[in-house]
Order: C-alpha cells, then sequence, then structure tokens
C-alpha cells in the first residue's frame, strides 16, 4: 500500500515536473520528410555514410551503441562500406579483451565482429566525467516520441507514421538551442523544464564531409537522425520489401478465396 | 466432438486404424460434418480467426523463446539481438508483440458479438463462461509477455500491476513478496514470469479444446437467435461452407495483421519500452498495453485502492455471470430495440473507458471514467436484468430457413 502510495507520488512529481516544463512551452516536433518513411522507405547509403561521420566525430565522443557492431556498416540495408573498409575502421580501435592463456586481461585491435567501443566502459563512467550518463543510441530512435493527440494517431495508423523518434532527434538537435544564454536549454527536451544536460553537440563545419554537401548543422542533424533510426531499425528496409510482397501476395490470395467462397455458397441458397 | 460418428473411412487401412482410434471420426463430425446455422454473418468468423492467432503465438513465440534470455542483465538486449542477428528475428518478435494485439482485437470483436446476439443463454453459458476464462487467461499471458523484453515499461507495469494484489487486507503485502519471489520486482519476478508465459498459451489451448467441444455439443448461435428446426433447411456443413468462409476472413485478418507486422510494428507499443528497465527512474507516463486500459481507466476512478481493485477484476467477473443477469426470452439484440440502443452505449462506454485510461487521471478525466465505470457496471447489473422484464421484443422468424429468405427478399425489394 504504502510502496504504490509512494510509486504514485513519484509519477505526480514526474509528472508535475512535466507539466511545469509545459508552462514553458515544450514544442512539439516537426514532422521532417525522411527517405525511410512508408511503405516503400529505404535508407539513403550516402546519406548512412555522412551521418555515421557524424555519429562517430561528435555523438560517440560521449553516447555509446553496444548493440552496433563494427560489421553491421557492411551488411545490406545500412551504409554498406566494404569490407576491408570496416575492417581498418575496426582495427583503429582497441579492444579490452581475455583472459588470455596466460590469465591477464590484455588489448588488442578490434575486428568486424566486435561491437563499437564505447568511449567511457560504463555509464557511470561517463556520468563521473560528463555529470550525467548520456543514453546508449543502439535503439534510441525507437526510444523517442512524443505525445500526439488522438484525431492524428488515428490518422498515423493509415500514414503509416513511425518517425517519431527521428523528427525528435532531429528537432532537438538541430532546432532546439534557441537561447543563446542558456546552452543547456531545450525547446524540445520535454522533462526538468527543458533543462538538458548535453549542451549544443552541432555546429557549422564541425565535421567533414568528402562528398560536397553543405556542412551545415542542418545537414549534420539530419544525415545522423537517419544513422540512428538505421542503428535502431538495421533489418527496416527487409521489412519493408517483404511486407510489401506479404501484401500483394495476401491481396490476390484474399481475392481468389472470396471468389472460392462466393462459388461455394453459390449452391447453399 | 459431439458423440460417435457416422464416419467410414474409404481406405482399408482407414477402417483398421479407426477401430481402434476412432480420431478421423472426431475430426469428421467436428470440421466436416457438423452443421452450423445458415444465416451466419461474417462476425461468425472471429472464433476461426482466434484460432489462428494462438496456433500463431505459439509457434514464433517458441521460436523466440529459443533466442531469449530471462535475466535481468541480458533480456532487453537479448530481444534486440533477436531482431538484428537472429534469421527473420525481426519478423518473429514484431509478429508475437503485434499479434497479442491482433489477438485481443479479435477477441473483443468475438466478445461483443456474443453481447449483441445473445449468444451466452441457455443453453450456451457454459460455452460462454469457458470463454471468460480464457480471456482471464489471455489477460494473465499478455501481461506477464509484456514483461519479458525489460524495458521501462515491463518494469513499471509490472510493478504497479503486483502492487494490486497488497491491496487485499492483512496478506497483501505477503502476497506481493510471494509473486515477486523477493522485496522488488527483480530477477526471481522476471524468470517466473517467462516460465508462467509460455505455459499459460498451452492452458488457453486446452480450455480451447473445451470451448469448441462446448460449442458443438450445443450448437452455434446465430444473427436471429433461434434454435435449428430442421438440420436439412437451417444449416450446412462445416466443410466446405464454413470452411471456406472462416479462411477467407483469416486472410483478410492477416492483411490488417500484416499491415502492423511490416509497416508500423511500434505503432501500438511504447516508446518508453525500448529503454531498459531501470528500477531508479519512474517514467512520467506509466500506461499498460492498450488492451487493459478499460480496466485500468476503472481501477483509477476509484479513490480506494481495495475497492477500485475490486472493481477492476469485477469488470472481468461479471462476464461469468451475464447467462443470469439477462433475463430477456428473446436472444438476438437484432429483435430488441432497447437493448440495441443501450449495447452500442455500452460499445462507446468501453472505449471512452480505454481512451480515458491512457490519460492523466486527474479533474475532468477522472469524473468522465466514473460516469463510464458507472454504465459499464450499470449494464450489466441494471439494465440487462430490467430490460428483460420491460422491453418489447420483436418477434423473430419462425425458423433460420425462414429468416435466410427474409433476408433474401428484403435485398431484392431494395434493387
Amino acid at each position: 500500500m504504502i510502496r504504490l502510495k509512494t510509486l504514485g507520488l513519484a509519477a505526480l512529481l514526474a509528472f508535475g515536473a512535466a507539466s511545469a516544463a509545459r508552462a514553458q512551452e515544450v514544442k512539439t516536433p516537426e514532422r521532417q520528410s525522411w527517405t525511410f518513411a512508408g511503405p516503400f522507405g529505404h535508407f539513403d547509403q550516402a546519406q548512412l555514410q555522412r551521418g555515421f561521420e557524424v555519429f562517430r566525430t561528435v555523438c560517440a565522443n560521449c553516447h555509446s551503441a553496444n548493440l552496433l557492431a563494427f560489421r553491421n556498416l557492411s551488411q545490406p540495408g545500412g551504409p554498406s562500406f566494404s569490407e576491408s573498409q570496416v575492417k581498418a575502421l575496426a582495427a583503429e580501435y582497441t579492444v579490452h579483451d581475455g583472459p588470455g592463456d596466460d590469465g591477464a586481461m590484455f588489448d588488442r585491435p578490434g575486428r568486424p565482429a566486435d561491437h563499437w567501443v564505447p568511449t567511457y566502459a560504463n555509464p557511470e563512467a561517463a556520468k563521473a566525467t560528463l555529470g550525467a550518463a548520456p543514453p546508449d543510441m543502439s535503439v534510441l530512435a525507437k526510444a523517442r516520441g512524443y505525445e500526439t493527440p488522438l484525431w492524428r494517431s488515428l490518422i498515423d495508423v493509415f500514414t503509416q507514421y513511425q518517425e517519431a523518434g527521428a523528427d525528435y532527434i532531429y528537432s532537438l538537435v538541430a532546432l532546439g538551442y534557441s537561447d543563446k544564454k542558456d546552452p543547456n536549454h531545450n525547446d524540445y527536451f520535454p522533462v526538468a523544464g527543458n533543462h538538458i544536460a548535453m549542451p549544443k553537440p552541432l555546429s557549422d563545419k564541425q565535421v567533414d564531409y568528402a562528398d560536397g554537401t553543405p556542412p551545415t548543422v542542418d545537414n549534420y542533424a539530419r544525415d545522423v537522425t537517419a544513422f540512428l533510426t538505421w542503428v535502431a531499425e538495421p533489418k527496416l528496409e527487409e521489412r519493408k520489401k517483404t511486407g510489401l510482397r506479404a501484401t500483394i501476395f495476401l491481396l490476390i490470395f484474399a481475392g481468389l478465396m472470396y471468389f472460392t467462397k462466393k462459388r461455394v455458397w453459390a449452391d447453399a441458397h | 466432438m459431439s458423440g460417435p460418428s457416422t464416419y467410414q473411412p474409404k481406405s482399408a487401412l482407414g477402417r483398421w486404424f479407426e477401430a481402434r482410434l476412432p480420431i478421423g471420426g472426431l475430426v469428421h463430425s467436428s470440421f466436416v460434418a457438423y452443421p452450423t446455422p445458415r444465416n451466419l454473418n461474417y462476425w461468425w468468423t472471429f472464433g476461426a480467426i482466434l484460432s489462428f492467432m494462438l496456433g500463431a503465438q505459439i509457434v514464433t513465440g517458441i521460436v523466440l523463446a529459443m533466442h531469449y534470455t530471462p535475466h535481468v542483465d541480458y533480456a532487453f538486449n537479448s530481444v534486440e539481438t533477436i531482431m538484428r542477428d537472429v534469421n527473420w528475428g525481426w519478423f518473429m518478435r514484431y509478429a508475437h508483440a503485434n499479434g497479442a494485439s491482433m489477438f485481443f482485437i479479435a477477441v473483443y470483436i468475438h466478445m461483443f458479438r456474443g453481447l449483441y446476439y445473445g449468444s451466452y443463454k441457455a443453453p450456451r453459458e457454459v460455452l460462454w463462461i469457458l470463454g471468460v476464462i480464457i480471456y482471464l487467461l489471455m489477460m494473465a499471458t499478455g501481461f506477464m509477455g509484456y514483461v519479458l523484453p525489460w524495458g521501462q515499461m515491463s518494469f513499471w507495469g509490472a510493478k504497479v500491476i503486483t502492487n494490486l494484489f497488497s491491496a487485499i487486507p492483512l496478506v497483501g503485502n505477503s502476497v506481493t513478496t510471494w509473486l515477486w519471489g523477493g522485496y522488488a520486482v527483480d530477477n526471481p519476478t522476471l524468470n517466473r514470469f517467462y516460465s508462467l508465459h509460455y505455459l499459460l498459451p498451452f492452458m488457453i489451448a486446452g480450455v480451447v479444446v473445451l470451448h469448441v467441444w462446448a460449442l458443438h455439443v450445443v450448437g452455434q448461435n446465430n444473427p436471429d437467435g433461434i434454435d435449428v428446426k430442421n438440420v436439412e433447411k437451417d444449416t450446412v456443413a462445416f466443410t466446405p461452407y464454413a470452411t471456406i468462409k472462416d479462411s477467407f476472413a483469416v486472410v483478410v485478418f492477416l492483411i490488417f495483421y500484416a499491415w502492423f507486422v511490416f509497416f508500423t510494428p511500434n505503432y501500438l507499443g511504447e516508446p518508453d519500452n525500448y529503454i531498459q528497465a531501470n528500477p531508479l527512474a519512474t517514467p512520467a507516463h506509466i500506461v499498460p498495453e492498450w488492451y487493459y486500459l478499460p480496466f485500468y481507466a476503472i481501477l483509477r476512478a476509484i479513490p480506494d485502492k481495495l475497492i477500485g481493485v475490486c472493481a477492476l477484476f469485477g469488470a472481468i467477473i461479471v462476464l461469468a455471470f451475464l447467462p443470469w443477469l439477462d433475463t430477456s426470452r428473446v436472444r438476438s439484440g437484432k429483435y430488441r430495440p432497447i437493448f440495441k440502443v443501450c449495447f452500442w452505449l455500452f460499445v462507446l462506454s468501453c472505449l471512452g473507458l480505454g481512451w480515458l485510461g491512457a490519460q492523466e487521471p486527474s479533474g475532468g478525466y477522472v469524473i468522465a471514467a466514473r460516469l463510464l465505470a458507472l454504465y459499464y457496471f450499470g449494464f450489466f447489473l441494471v439494465l440487462l436484468p430490467i430490460l428483460g422484464l420491460v422491453e418489447t421484443p420483436r418477434t423473430p422468424p419462425a425458423s433460420i430457413a425462414e429468416a435466410v429468405l427474409r433476408g433474401k427478399t428484403a435485398t431484392i425489394d431494395q434493387h
């Protein structure tokens, strides 16, 4: 009984904080146009490669992505780096492994089968240095969203809107830091009165783009959001392609079944 | 499943086997020769759809269980690993998670159909109660399944629901500790939920067999709610008539299911459940899965915890008494003008409660939830007993054959 009351109180306090934030106006993300939206959704390889560059040089300085393996970067439906590129990339990182035959832990160069090597060994270490533990980015694009009114949700199921997380991340990073005086103010951050522990992470010309895409915050944010969506849903392309085939098959099958049913029942009346 | 069969296998081997184990006769009498009323509409195909969904959940579930790790440190990542590294794992996981929702959509339609057409009335009381038991088992299975990915909603949902039992006077806290296997929702809780989540579907399958057995003893109800008088004129054989109609409906339902699995797999879920469970961080807004929301709204509408929990369970238990609460002599709602209005208001009140279950329990929302909860119980405990006594129903057709003919002339007249 007491436990539930505390629980309710905690929820209430959290909600109180959220409503206080609402008083300061939490902005609802604007819906962006993404290549991976809708029934024919697919990733733009060049965009994922650029997004990876932003992730590697900016985000990964603080954030981990424990479910991402180097080998994923060369798999179909992703940024599709070549296997040799991935091998070279993995080798740039040092992996703490072991114990070896002598019973001691050792360091070795990374291999494609290794998972992404985080800057901080664990969330506690990150918190000790940064003041707050940055969330792991493996499924971040699926773990974020924003509230929509009922009527909008009902439309969303028909338009197949699944990009709430992407719209939120893009808005937060590209548009949210509107207060020149407070680097930790973000219009889209829903808790703690718009106060986000992460100061504005991106600025123009921060990352070099090899393909001539203008090096702007807006492009960085878009590209890294696409990349994070792929990290969260590496099978998205396969899923949607299979879905189209399955749906076409089922529609034809249903048609055949309907006419068979009619034929069978014709003599029953 | 209804008594001895006249089935005669064609081959000598078949006859030899049939004399020793008459399984062919059982199948023949249950799914081939079994007479089904001619006038069934498409709402009657949801039984087949539900059987399909149970099968689909068991098959996808068994495959997922081969790759899942029921441990607080590994569960979250093992589910994500299934989606990434297991062949077709993304499909199995999304099909299973959305399959639960599809199962509940189908069961709610199936239940409302039974309610509208009076399918719970004599002689189908036992059939109906078996259905209520299946529904209860489904709720338990769905709840425990939602805990397994060990996300934030899994953990906090488990905490809120298991905490309901602490409302029981005197022994409440001991019961909760016993359910948890400790003093908090932790690894023992996850382990037992996994074990039970694997067990309960097979119990559901067992009760489904009883449900189908009871159905085949008393025969199906039908939209006109009248008994079969002449098997020749009023019914058609299950195969091919019902078989083909049910199969068509299953395929149409699959198109709907596929939409969610392939294109909007996370639409019915909560983004928070993609954050690993953290006992130290309470989510701002704890919501159960959509199919529990009406009951969650009833729970929160009542300020006293014990009464709230009683109302929550009472809202489900009351269904078991439905055959005796409804006093009407006419079965089908089609011929009951006042009941019809009350029924649709009841459907709206359930949808309204569902919406309210997802809102913050404050101000106008609580008042609305109280009013709708009052109607929910009033429908069963006041309206159904009284309506049967005061309402003047229209006269149903004398026979199913006549009902079918009447329907036909009606369509011809319209043209």
